[in-house]
């Protein structure tokens, strides 16, 4: 049975991080499972935690008034879920749904912003990572804007 | 393809040109006055050429005045090119008709006529070579251009006067014509005196000489060290024409300096002065742009396709799915001339500017495209320089 | 190309069209078979034609059935102004005249042995999918298939039942995604660059073809780029208002490229310096 830790340590996102840290990540860590049609977290909820997701497909949903919700992306194997943990106010902005049965690692945001504020290097190592995340989510964010397909 | 075949006609002899052409089922068209310019249209008689007419050429200015003397042909090109015939402003390309749920393609089209080109100029005859080379010597063969093209018998003339928009010595095009002819002429013209020196350049050019050069008043032909140096005479006029040339184009590394200076101020700068009016394409004779336009008639049972010249200055001509690639005005003259200068050589082997300035005496603001060269050249910017008001955007 | 007679580029030629299947709201399928009952033009996949709507216009459509079927051509449009609705509103029976084909083809012999990704944007697909049919039809000769598909939204999918269908091929691997999900669509939502990391094959031994609006085709090789594909082995096709086809028109020029005879199929890097160059 594969420990957390070495789930970690093998995660793409964690990939190139010394041989330390993943032994403090794990420490902030747990098995997660979320059945289809539930919602992992909802906006405005604390932000807690982030999911490195293993297997199934989440939808990243916005609300608004006399709509159902909009998913505008979904995430699966091997994506990072959650980012509001990181930054103040941590608070969710957008709802998370599992489409599918999703299994994921949680990673305690309170546990983890602790070890990063006492280990500089750790929250370094962490922010740039999440660093590219957003920036590769902020550059597919505004392909879809553009509406590429739509007849002008 | 020159045969060293050389002849001097008189006025007289020469007058016996366009009947020769006649009788070869040729149309003769050439140069005439029409409404203040001079353009081509069909000769009749030499008497139809804008005898002792001559033009003045400025950046936006065009004006004939008269000449002390009856020359023929002294002046140079006006805004019309050969390409009217060649390569016509308005051709049908094919008739269809209607019958049930199917259609059938009409194949009416009647033999164009066979025309003689009276008055061809060097630039003319290397615009000429350009078109052929586009419409014909490419993947596709354009079978209306190719059926014109091969019936051209052309009477070419050396310039022995330049005007102030010329540039062809820098283009290496003229003045002096040295292919693509059938008979060429140098007109020297004095009082008392009206002389062409003839050079034959085609087997059917020989021909006709040898019927002008029989008729005459029994005089004979003049000899041998006569026509020397009158030959001698109209090499001098030549290169006097030569010597007037005032404008340049340093055409040295023109594809680099344009293809690198996508982003040059300068295309600001004439954007401010274009007025997109379409004016260098249409007196252009390499210009080749063309669009399609379908018509049907009321029915609905006949329709036709039609080929009408075009312009890469309209606003609709690079347009795709909601809306223009080339929007801008700025855009569309960088087009127009990178296209000329430049990519031209990569998609043809050849400039495509024969510098004949026509683009610039038509342009009504005077914009002068060896102006634009030479504005390019002497502060080239490179495409990672930016201004210090630009780099402060950095990254968003 | 096979021989035929020297036909004038420029004059349709006629053909009938045999069925029409409405794929979404906007978007038909027409088949097209010769009137005279002759063989259809042989295509390689890329490759485009002009269809001529009598007395109404003429479009340049790539060519979208199978290479391998003689008898026919197939195209995919979308209706958008009033020479496609034409187009779209033919009935079986209706004459459409056809130039071509045009153009070069997507070099689909370069990636014999390699992996092909295949990436196309809303009707982006239609000139890949003869590209698809060829890989399938003799899969022995190519390496892994990944097809990426990204739409507008789910109502905009082409081709579902077939693309289905190719996902059950060995070694094929089908993902779509759409930009706007809707309310029961429960697969992939984003960009299809979102869908980069899924596709399983090995960047540095394949060949990718892309397909669709120019700026998603910027975005794709730009993220090819970075996953590990050279650039030789990235080709787009580009589009351009186009005229004649035949290179005499002077609309499709792209730089100093015709679109309808050098291209449209160009690999990246000789489209890299062009696509940056805004208004060009």
């Amino acid at each position: 049975m594969e420990t957390l830790e070495r789930i970690i340590a093998e995660h793409p996102f964690f990939a190139g991080l010394e041989s330390h840290f993943p032994n403090l990540l794990t420490g902030c860590a747990s098995n997660a499972r979320f059945d289809e049609n539930t919602y992992i977290f909802k906006e405005g909820e604390e932000a807690n935690e982030f999911y490195l997701i293993r297997a199934g497909r989440v939808a990243v949903e916005i609300f608004a008034p006399q709509r159902k919700p909009i998913i505008v992306s979904t995430l699966g194997e091997g994506e990072i879920l959650g980012w509001s943990w990181l930054l103040p106010p941590y608070q969710r902005k957008f709802h998370a749904r599992a489409i599918e049965p999703v299994r994921a690692i949680a990673l305690d945001g309170k546990c983890l912003r602790m070890k990063c504020e006492q280990n500089h290097d750790l929250g370094y190592e962490m922010l740039k990572r999440f660093a590219q995340i957003l920036e590769e989510r902020l550059e597919a964010t505004r392909f879809q804007l553009l509406d590429v397909y739509a007849v002008r | 393809m020159a045969t060293q075949a050389l002849a001097v006609l008189t006025l007289q002899q020469l007058e016996r040109l366009i009947p020769a052409l006649h009788d070869r089922g040729y149309q003769v068209v050439g140069p005439a006055v029409r409404d203040g310019a001079i353009v081509y249209d069909i000769l009749e008689r030499l008497s139809d050429l804008p005898v002792g007419w001559t033009d003045e050429q400025e950046p936006g200015r065009y004006r004939l005045r008269r000449r002390n003397d009856d020359a023929l042909f002294g002046y140079v090109v006006g805004p019309q090119s050969w390409k009217k015939y060649l390569q016509p402003p308005e051709v049908r390309l094919f008739a269809a008709e209607r019958s049930g749920q199917a259609f059938r393609i009409l194949n009416n089209e009647s033999a164009p006529p066979r025309r003689a080109f009276l008055g061809v100029r060097a630039c003319e005859i290397a615009a000429i070579a350009i078109q052929d080379r586009v419409l014909q010597g490419d993947q596709y063969r354009d079978p209306i251009y190719a059926a014109r093209r091969e019936r051209i018998f052309i009477v070419a003339v050396n310039c022995t006067q330049a005007a102030s928009t010329c540039f062809c010595t820098s283009m290496s095009t003229g003045p002096r014509v040295r292919q693509g002819y059938d008979l060429a002429l140098t007109e020297l013209v004095a009082p008392g005196r009206h002389e062409f020196a003839i050079e034959v350049g085609s087997e059917a050019g020989a021909q006709v000489l040898a019927e002008l050069s029989s008729f005459g008043a029994g005089t004979g032909e003049s000899p041998v060290s006569t026509q020397e140096a009158i030959f001698q005479e109209a090499e001098a006029a030549v290169d006097r024409a030569a010597s007037q040339i005032q404008r340049r184009m340093d055409t040295t590394g023109i594809q680099e300096l344009l293809y690198a200076n996508f982003d040059h101020p300068r295309w600001d700068n004439v954007a401010q002065r274009c007025l997109t009016c379409a004016n260098c394409t249409m007196v252009c004779p390499t210009c080749f742009c063309t669009t399609v336009e379908d018509v049907s008639d009321v029915t609905g049972m006949h329709a036709e396709r039609w080929r009408k010249w075009d312009s890469c200055f309209t606003q609709n001509f690079s347009y795709i799915h909601g809306g223009s690639v080339r929007s801008s005005a700025k855009s569309r003259y960088r087009q127009w001339m990178t296209h000329k200068l430049a990519s031209w050589i990569d998609q043809f082997g050849s400039s495509g500017c024969v510098g004949c300035g026509r683009c610039i005496t038509w342009c009504p603001v005077g914009i002068d495209i060896t102006e634009e060269v030479r504005a390019i050249r002497q502060s080239p910017a490179s495409s990672s320089t930016v201004s210090s008001k630009e780099s402060s955007h950095g990254n968003s | 190309m096979a021989a035929v007679a020297k036909i004038d580029p420029m004059l349709p030629q006629p053909y009938s069209v045999r069925e029409v299947v409405k794929e979404t709201a906007d978007t038909f399928t027409l088949t097209l078979e010769p009137s005279n009952g002759t063989g259809a033009d042989r295509f390689q996949p890329g490759q485009f034609s002009m269809l001529w709507v009598f007395g109404v216009g003429e479009l340049p459509i790539s060519i979208s059935g199978q290479p391998a079927q003689h008898d026919r051509l197939v195209y995919t449009v979308r209706s958008v102004g009033q020479a496609t609705h034409g187009l779209v509103s033919r009935e079986v029976g209706d004459g459409v005249g056809v130039r071509g084909p045009f153009g070069t083809g997507w070099p689909v012999d370069l990636a014999q042995g390699r992996d092909m990704l295949v990436i196309a944007g809303g009707i982006g697909l239609a000139p890949l999918r003869p590209v698809i049919y060829e890989v399938l039809h003799n899969r022995e000769k190519y390496g892994r298939l990944v097809i990426l598909y990204g739409a507008r939204s789910p109502r905009d999918l082409l081709y579902r039942k077939e693309l289905a269908a190719w996902a059950r091929h060995r070694d094929t691997q089908v993902l779509v995604t759409v930009d706007y999900g809707g309310l029961s669509w429960r697969g992939h939502v984003g960009v299809v660059t979102t869908l980069f990391k899924y596709a399983r094959l090995q960047p540095a031994r394949s060949v990718a073809m892309a397909c669709g609006p120019e700026i998603m085709m910027r975005f794709v090789a730009r993220d090819l780029e970075t996953q590990g594909v050279a650039r030789e082995n990235i080709y787009l096709s580009m589009e351009r208002n186009m005229k004649c086809a035949v290179g005499f028109c002077g609309h499709c020029q792209y730089g100093p490229h015709f679109i309808c005879k050098d291209g449209p199929i160009f690999s990246y890097d000789r489209m890299r310096p062009l696509l940056e160059k805004y208004e060009l």
